[in-house]
């Protein structure tokens, strides 16, 4: 794993390309800590950090295929690639190193870009294909892995960070409103659109081909769900157990190769608990486990966290998220995930990626995916409720549901049926409304751009976010069961745009540390696609198939635990003892008039109510964040005005 | 005496659920959850209000969106289970 960013047309001069490569490797040089290399040609460039992981010795990137025609710049793994140089041994392929960078060189030469449909793995790359005079860069399947580009005059520029792309000379720092609004409403924005106004975001499963005729982007992969009226490919619950666990212990089984020690974060929930049991047979010198613990009782899974180390005896390690800690590292954060968040919840990833390499390893292995692949989430839950309740507009019992799915909001607790099924709009929302799951999510969130400024919201007159994320379904989305369609929103646009950069690659790079993850191996994804819905999502217990694929692994306590969402402290984590000068300066009348986003007056009402009321609600949280996170993108990012002269 | 209590109302929510936004065109009989002025915790910060400012204890079976989901309906709340030395003290 690591950074590479690199060029391709006339727009650098000779002179200034090794220049120009060594400061965009040099700003994302946190991603490849071990070596840095570049490669310049005529009208084409290449720049690359490298985390050793694999070829230790001889891994060095770019990569230049033996016959010369092909140079690679990638950042990921490819966990196959040890069957696929084997298969290409076997065609002749005489190969120098022992890496899985000279596997895809290898590869692309005997099928071109379609080679990425024989990659199982986590991965970005930019193959400069000289025969063709072309530049083919490459995501992978499900977002793991970043790239961005954007073009300056007729020169394509392209980066794992978007930092990187700033050191070209002409490439500016500006936020897109149209992506704030997305972040607001959203999370975060619709790819290819990034917060960073003309700067784009290659969509996971796509690949790019430019030439000297232009750029075609097209994806390579999709992800499908069966026709609702479809028979089931899996009748037999336990047949379909019995392939989730040998699908799920090989994607366990290649990503534990590595030339370094792979250890597994450990959070306490069925999945970090799924893969820390099947990983760590596998770990040579045992198996390192890390975790983040909280001091609030609401936030913190310490004792599952021991209890599941103790029984697989791992090499366990904690850090602890304490007051104040947040609060310590937001800005980094920010720096990190160049987009404004609306949570707190990468904060303290990002102190768990330092103690990994504190620690000296890394690479990690992780449970992310399982809750999008399998319908982990109380988002699935709730929108089943939704539409139980639906049935029986007025019912007095019903909305009671919903409670049972929130038992750990304290403001749902004392709510009364009427109000349950107000809040969450039973009842109201069209049941064939393609974006219904997540309707009270989105309304929540959007609630929070209440605090945008006069200016602003003129920019965005107009503008639904919502109907944007409505267009790009893809046209069989009306046929699948509601809960793919519900799923396909998560995986599709949350995983990659928040879940696995916010949260996952942006935070573990920070460190210099690879996460891995099993459950978003595309064979296990294709797999769960084609479950029928109840296997995922039983009655309301989340993850059936997966708890019933898995139990002999865990103690019954884990395996029969309730999701529990990860969350971190969010507006009180920033007030009171814990409150920064960076902090108030970002809530200063002169610091909000500046970025000219939000309204001075109510920001500082909701400054200080969250100052005197830490434990406000939702919408208030999600402001707050939001606010505090996109002041500090200007203030890192941006050098001009946020709405400068340019139109939207 | 049921317009003191209507501005009384209306000025929380601005204050509070509005943060001073004056622009937002708070209609008397809008619902607060349809128009999202008002989450789950909003009504229990809502309800605490009332008790605090109108003298009473509101019951459990009270606190239902036919009660308080717009000004309108808060206001006819208050008016008929507030506390008359409560109420004089607004209007004095």
């Amino acid at each position: 794993m690591c950074g590479f960013g690199g060029y391709f047309g006339d727009g650098v001069a000779r002179h200034d390309a090794q220049p120009l490569l060594h400061r965009m490797v040099a700003a994302i040089a946190h991603r490849g800590p071990d070596e840095q290399g570049v490669f310049a040609g005529p009208a084409v460039g290449l720049g690359h950090a490298r985390l050793s992981i694999v070829g230790l010795g001889d891994g060095q990137q770019p990569m230049t295929h033996s016959s010369g025609n092909f140079t690679i710049a990638f950042n990921g793994e490819i966990f196959n690639y040890v069957e696929l140089r084997e298969t290409l041994k076997a065609q002749g392929h005489v190969f120098r190193t022992g890496s899985d960078t000279e596997v895809i060189l290898h590869l692309y030469e005997r099928m071109g870009p379609d080679c990425v449909s024989l990659l199982n793995g986590d991965f970005a790359f930019a193959i400069w294909d000289a025969p063709q005079q072309r530049m083919v860069i490459a995501r992978d399947r499900m977002g793991v892995r970043p790239l961005f580009h954007t073009t300056v005059g007729k020169t394509l520029y392209f980066a794992s960070e978007v930092k990187a792309l700033l050191q070209v000379p002409g490439v500016r720092a500006e936020m897109d409103p149209l992506a704030l609004d997305q972040i607001f409403t959203l999370w975060a924005p619709i790819a290819p659109r990034t917060a960073f106004r003309d700067i784009f975001e290659l969509e996971p499963a796509h690949i790019l081909i430019a030439d000297r005729n232009g750029m075609s982007i097209k994806p390579y992969w999709t992800l499908q769900y069966p026709d609702i009226g479809e028979p089931a490919a899996y009748a037999d619950e336990h047949i379909a157990a019995e392939e989730l666990r040998a699908l799920l212990t090989d994607a366990t089984r290649i990503r534990m190769r590595a030339d370094v020690p792979v250890g597994s974060y450990l959070s306490g929930g069925l999945d970090s608990s799924i893969i820390s049991a099947l990983a760590a047979p596998m770990a040579p010198d045992g198996l390192s486990t890390f975790s983040v613990t909280f001091g609030s009782e609401e936030h913190d899974e310490s004792a599952f966290q021991l209890q599941m180390a103790e029984a697989l005896g791992t090499h366990h390690h904690a850090v602890a998220c304490g007051d104040g800690d947040i609060a310590a590292s937001f800005p980094d954060v920010i720096r990190f995930t160049e987009r404004p968040i609306l949570r707190t919840a990468p904060a303290p990833l990002y102190q768990l990626s330092g103690l990994v390499r504190q620690k000296g390893l890394k690479v990690v292995l992780t449970g992310e995916g399982a809750d999008e692949v399998f319908a982990g989430y109380d988002i699935f839950k709730e929108a089943r409720v939704r539409r139980f309740c639906a049935r029986q507009p007025g019912s007095q019992i019903r909305p009671h549901l919903f409670r049972k799915l929130y038992a750990y909001l304290p403001g749902l607790k004392q709510q009364s049926a009427e109000y349950l099924a107000a809040f969450f709009g039973a009842g109201d929302d069209r049941l064939d409304d393609p974006l219904f799951s997540h309707r009270p999510r989105l309304r929540g969130t959007a609630a929070a751009k209440l605090f945008f400024s006069g200016d602003l919201r003129q920019t965005l007159a107009g503008y639904d976010a919502t109907a944007e994320l409505a267009s790009r379904l893809p046209q069989d989305f009306s046929r699948w069961h509601p809960l793919h369609q519900a799923q396909y929103l998560e995986s599709r646009f949350l995983l990659p745009g928040y879940i696995l950069s916010s949260q996952g690659d942006r935070m573990a790079m920070a460190h210099g540390i690879e996460g891995r993850f099993p459950f978003l191996d595309h064979r296990l994804v294709e797999f769960a696609t084609r479950l029928p819905p109840e296997m995922k999502l039983k009655g309301l217990v989340e993850k059936h198939i997966l708890r019933e694929a898995t139990k002999d692994l865990l103690p019954e306590s884990i395996g029969r635990r309730t999701k529990q969402p990860y969350r971190a402290p969010d507006s009180q984590s920033f007030v009171g003892k814990n409150e920064r000068d960076y902090v108030r300066e970002a809530f200063s009348e002169r610091g909000i008039t500046e970025s000219g986003l939000f309204n001075p007056k109510a920001v500082s009402k909701l400054y200080q109510k969250c100052s005197e009321k830490p434990a406000s609600g939702y919408r208030d949280n999600v402001a707050f964040v939001g606010i505090l996170s996109t002041q500090l993108w200007q203030q890192t990012f941006s050098a001009a005005k946020a709405l400068g002269a340019r139109a939207a | 005496m049921t317009q003191v209590i209507k501005d009384s109302i209306k000025a929380f929510i601005i204050e509070n659920f509005l943060f001073g936004d004056t622009s937002y065109d708070l209609q008397d009989d809008a619902s607060l959850i349809e128009n999202e002025v008002i989450d789950s915790t909003g009504v229990l910060e809502l309800v605490a209000f009332i008790e605090d400012q109108f003298g009473f204890v509101m019951a459990d079976a009270d606190i239902v969106p036919a009660n308080l989901d717009s000004v309108a309906r808060i206001t006819a709340f208050i008016a008929k289970h507030a506390e008359a030395p409560a109420l004089n003290k607004m209007s004095a």
